[in-house]
């Protein structure tokens, strides 16, 4: 992209909070949506996941659409993470209390999914409503799922706040104020959309 | 107490209470006798005079060098100039939060009043601390308008008013450090060179004339510590003495340096 002289950093940031929204976190939209098919049962949500399987080339956009980009920016992440300072405890104001839960949500997204994708997708079971009935019957691996999806949301929704900025979309104060309620709001609503479908599937396919 | 009150009475600028009282101020100061040596506390109690500041009270004690229980210390040693929160040098942590020593008034402050050097930069002694990375980082940004030659360039391109009535906001920065002290991303993990200095490569790709070297100064942001290592914790704006809009700046600084890293690659 741009010159080898020392903008190797630039980049691999930029890349980062690139992956965090185009794959990654449309992924997390069309994820919601699918799950939430089962607030409709256990035949619509079945029927949804089967034209998920159904896609041509899955596995080939599964790996490099999901897989790479969420491994890049989940180890990357954590790097960045690392090397952040944490002073909410000298300088409490609003955002850089968000700064640093933007950094514990990462965290905590990145060890629920690594656990959420060994228990469903590499299970070696059928992506079925009755499996993550059963998997969700656990009340600790029901409010596992409900921390890790409130996390996840967090992340996403706050991190569109940054990205805003990272990519100069938003620069003036007002349009980064504007920007920060509207991704609040939209935390809540995907929160509120993830935490619905989990507890459909708490409910035995009738 | 009452050791302190016979060390001190003698100094004609305390002022008594209405029952005679000498008030005094309480300071907590992190001391520091050089740049290796171990950081440790001092308590120090001095006569009140009404008007104070945080200066005037380091003056006091230089005027009288004893501790809180009267014993002799060495002076505090602090840098000041101005005095009228413009040259920025006498920056300090008071009561935990970065400012300048020559505007934090003694009445508007919690006692016993907490002082520490800044940690972002290496300490000198006691309150003295070297600043220069910020000089580095100014080089570093090319945050200067080049106009030598060797012949009358003549005069530059005008400027537009409502341009430079923002752009002055941003000339207001006196490089105090407190932004550079807040920022959770400067620290010792990483390189940033810290927020005033991407809001100076702004002031100066705005110039008419610094715009014609605006290309070097967003190279230089995509460098080493550049803008990319901005978390947006946004604790720079609120430090800022200035009220400069710092966050602005960073954002409008990410949108010239997302074009110019785009437009450099797509050029070619």
């Amino acid at each position: 992209m741009v010159q080898a002289d020392g903008h190797s950093q630039y980049l691999l940031r930029r890349l980062h909070t690139l992956a965090g929204v185009i794959p990654v976190g449309l992924f997390l939209l069309e994820h919601l949506f699918t799950n939430s098919m089962a607030t409709n049962g256990a035949a619509a949500f079945n029927s949804a996941a089967a034209t998920i399987e159904g896609i041509p080339f899955l596995h080939f956009i599964e790996f490099f659409f999901i897989f790479v980009p969420l491994i890049y920016h989940g180890v990357y992440g954590l790097y960045v993470a690392f090397t952040s300072g944490y002073n909410s405890g000298q300088f409490h104001w609003w955002r850089n209390v968000m700064f640093i839960l933007q950094r514990i949500t990462g965290i905590i997204t990145f060890v629920f999914i690594v656990f959420h994708l060994w228990t469903t997708r590499f299970s070696g079971k059928a992506p079925t409503f009755e499996m993550v009935h059963q998997l969700v019957s656990n009340p600790a691996y029901f409010w596992f799922m409900i921390i890790g999806t409130v996390a996840a949301t967090f992340h996403f929704s706050n991190g569109l706040w940054s990205f805003s900025i990272h990519w100069g979309i938003t620069v003036g104060q007002r349009a980064q104020r504007v920007m920060s309620y509207v991704t609040m709001i939209l935390f809540i609503v995907l929160a509120g959309v993830g935490v619905d479908a989990l507890i459909a599937f708490t409910h035995a396919a009738s | 107490m009452t050791e302190v009150a016979t060390q001190q009475g003698q100094s004609t600028t305390g002022q008594t209470e209405s029952n005679g009282q000498q008030k005094f101020v309480h300071l907590k100061i992190q001391r520091q006798d050089g740049p290796e040596t171990a950081a440790y506390m001092q308590d120090f109690a001095i006569p009140y005079t009404p008007g104070m500041n945080v200066i005037s009270c380091l003056m006091e004690i230089r005027s009288n060098p004893v501790d809180e229980n009267g014993r002799p210390v060495t002076p505090v040693i602090w840098e000041m100039n101005c005095l009228e929160e413009v040259c920025g040098i006498c920056t300090m942590n008071i009561n935990g939060k970065p400012r300048q020593a020559c505007t934090a008034l003694v009445d508007k402050l919690e006692q016993p009043i907490e002082i520490k050097p800044m940690r972002t930069f290496p300490v000198i002694r006691d309150l003295m601390v070297d600043r220069g990375r910020m000089f580095e980082a100014l080089k570093r940004v090319k945050a200067w308008i080049p106009i030598d030659g060797t012949y009358n360039l003549g005069s530059g391109p005008r400027m537009a008013e409502k341009d430079r009535q923002w752009a002055y906001e941003l000339s207001r920065c006196f490089t105090c450090g407190a932004c550079v002290e807040a920022c959770p991303n400067v620290n010792d993990r990483t390189s940033f060179i810290g927020p005033f200095a991407l809001s100076q490569a702004r002031l100066f790709n705005e110039h008419p004339t610094g715009k014609m070297n605006r290309e070097d100064r967003l190279d230089a942001l995509m460098g080493e510590g550049g803008i990319h290592e901005c978390g947006n914790a946004q604790n720079c704006v609120e430090v800022c003495p200035k009220g400069i809009p710092l966050t602005t700046s960073i954002a409008a600084m990410n949108r010239q340096v997302t074009y110019h890293a785009m437009g450099a690659w797509l050029k070619r």
